[in-house]
């Protein structure tokens, strides 16, 4: 992002006190998924029932048109697996909203990939958290890595070129993020790194796998020398009292620039923050989804100007401004204190002192019914009686989607 | 004829420009967002009168038609042709013939 600059109040401030309409606005289509990642941020598996219809999905469409919302990043679960998801994503190109959207890659088949190569106003984001399958399935399932490489080479097939891959980073991970540009590089795509975020299911296994200090810094060093070359979604700007800030607006967006819709219509601040401590409104309300962005009085709260709370005395604050709200909220953490992956220390030494009993819980859980943990290298797959939204549905062998 | 101000020695400010079809201009308080949907490059124009400019550009077709269109004081004009250069850079401004259909 550039910016043609003039006078009179600074980005930031104008950005901080929130925008006529959204800049990035998350829209996940779906909760059911064919996978069960451990750190979803959704806690997605099932559908949920009261998810909208098509004709809701289009109403929605045809408002962002009218806000001119450029782009919308649909997610899930997995979005693909919604029947209308094709029709969707037809409606929003021609009423002039991009798309881009996040997927396993399950449904990604040649003539998925011969559909995005066709227009500019579609991209793609291919969800892969291990370069090698040992670490990905780890964390994605098994088969996810082999599904999500097979999804990259349909549309390296197709001609599709700046594609992404996108990564979540880990404590098993971070050592591989020469690898995972490599994965990217060789097929012409680009390198997305995302933050572990104590969201959804990533509540549970966010203390066994959120980056160690020693890490983060790892992290931070890498971003600094690949700073053009990969996209990070504005997510790590809690590490730049490390140095030198990292491109991006580099403060947190919820509710001023960014929103999340659930598949059910319930808009939050950020698509972190599944809570109804940050639930706006639904956009079967009266008035739709423009009332709740530009009047709801969460989201008036959160374009005041913050003061720094806590970190108010700290020399970092105005570089990485607290950090972010959702990782605070979920690790049962003040949101005018320190993020808990503060680089100078602090939010650790309050994780220390805090009970266990203030972890607040995400606000909707669609997993399916079957405990999900880390699995250790070298463990067997899920067993078999895993309820399956795709069911009966073999990525490898199903007929191409329909014009 | 160029300025002396670097950026804009490429930049052919007795041409005729227009933003590129593919971008879209956002009005907002402090300016505009320009989106191009081309090249999913967001941009930022901090600025309301050089958005006026971005917006009547193709009606006027040469920078200074546009700059006395919108009244851009004298001052002003060797920053708002850096700003322009810059987005011909990016190829959001593209060349035109500088007929202006009726």
């Amino acid at each position: 992002m550039t910016a043609a600059r003039s006078t009179g109040r600074s980005l930031l401030t104008e950005f901080e006190a929130g925008l006529d309409a959204p800049i990035c606005l998350t829209w996940e289509l779906t909760y059911a998924c064919n996978l069960a990642c451990v750190h979803c941020l959704s806690s997605s598996g099932r559908r949920d029932p009261r998810e909208l219809s098509t004709a809701e999905a289009m109403a929605i469409i045809d408002e962002l048109e009218r806000m001119q919302v450029f782009y919308v990043n649909i997610g899930g679960g997995e979005p693909t697996v919604r029947a209308d998801f094709w029709d969707l994503i037809d409606y929003a190109v021609d009423h002039h909203v991009g798309v881009k959207f996040s997927t396993n890659g399950v449904r990604l088949d040649a003539a998925a990939a011969a559909r995005i190569a066709r227009t500019d106003y579609v991209d793609v984001q291919i969800s892969l958290d291990g370069a090698t399958a040992e670490i990905n399935d780890a964390v994605r399932g098994a088969g996810s890595f082999d599904t999500a490489l097979r999804a990259m080479d349909n549309l390296v097939e197709a001609g599709v070129t700046g594609f992404k891959v996108s990564v979540v980073m880990t404590r098993e991970n971070v050592d591989q993020l020469d690898a995972f540009k490599r994965i990217a590089d060789v097929r012409g795509a680009q390198l997305r790194l995302t933050r572990l975020r104590p969201s959804g299911r990533g509540a549970d296994v966010w203390d066994d796998l959120h980056l160690l200090p020693g890490q983060q810094r790892q992290l931070y060093d890498w971003l600094v020398d690949h700073a053009e070359e990969v996209l990070t979604g504005d997510s790590f700007f809690h590490l730049s009292p490390f140095g030198q800030a990292l491109p991006g607006l580099n403060l947190c967006g919820a509710g001023r620039v960014v929103c999340l819709i659930d598949p059910i219509g319930d808009v939050y601040a950020c698509p972190f923050a599944i809570h109804d401590s940050f639930r706006a409104g639904n956009i079967r309300d009266a008035g739709g989804f423009t009332p709740i962005w530009k009047a709801s009085p969460l989201f008036a709260q959160l374009r005041e100007p913050q003061s720094g709370g806590l970190c108010s005395s700290c020399n970092f604050y105005d570089s990485c401004r607290g950090g972010c709200m959702a990782a605070k909220f979920f690790t049962g953490l003040p949101l005018d204190g320190p993020d808990p992956e503060c680089v100078q220390g602090y939010g650790e030494q309050l994780l220390l002192g805090r009970q266990d009993s203030v972890r607040p819980k995400p606000g909707a859980d669609h997993s399916r019914l079957l405990p999900l943990t880390v699995k250790q290298r070298g463990h067997l797959p899920v067993q078999a009686c895993v309820e399956d939204p795709l069911a009966g549905f073999d990525p490898n062998a199903h007929a191409p989607l329909s014009a | 004829m160029s300025t002396t101000l670097g950026i804009t020695s490429r930049f052919d400010e007795t041409a005729a420009w227009a933003l590129h079809a593919s971008v879209s201009v956002r009005p907002e308080r402090f300016g505009a967002l320009l989106y191009d949907f081309r090249t999913r490059r967001l941009t930022f124009v901090k600025d309301p009168m050089l958005t006026r400019v971005l917006t009547c550009l193709a009606e006027y077709g040469t920078p200074q038609a546009a700059f006395a269109a919108v009244g851009v004081p004298e001052e002003a004009q060797d920053r708002y042709l850096v700003a322009l250069a810059r987005l011909a850079e990016t190829e959001m401004l593209t060349r035109t013939s500088g007929l202006v259909s009726p």
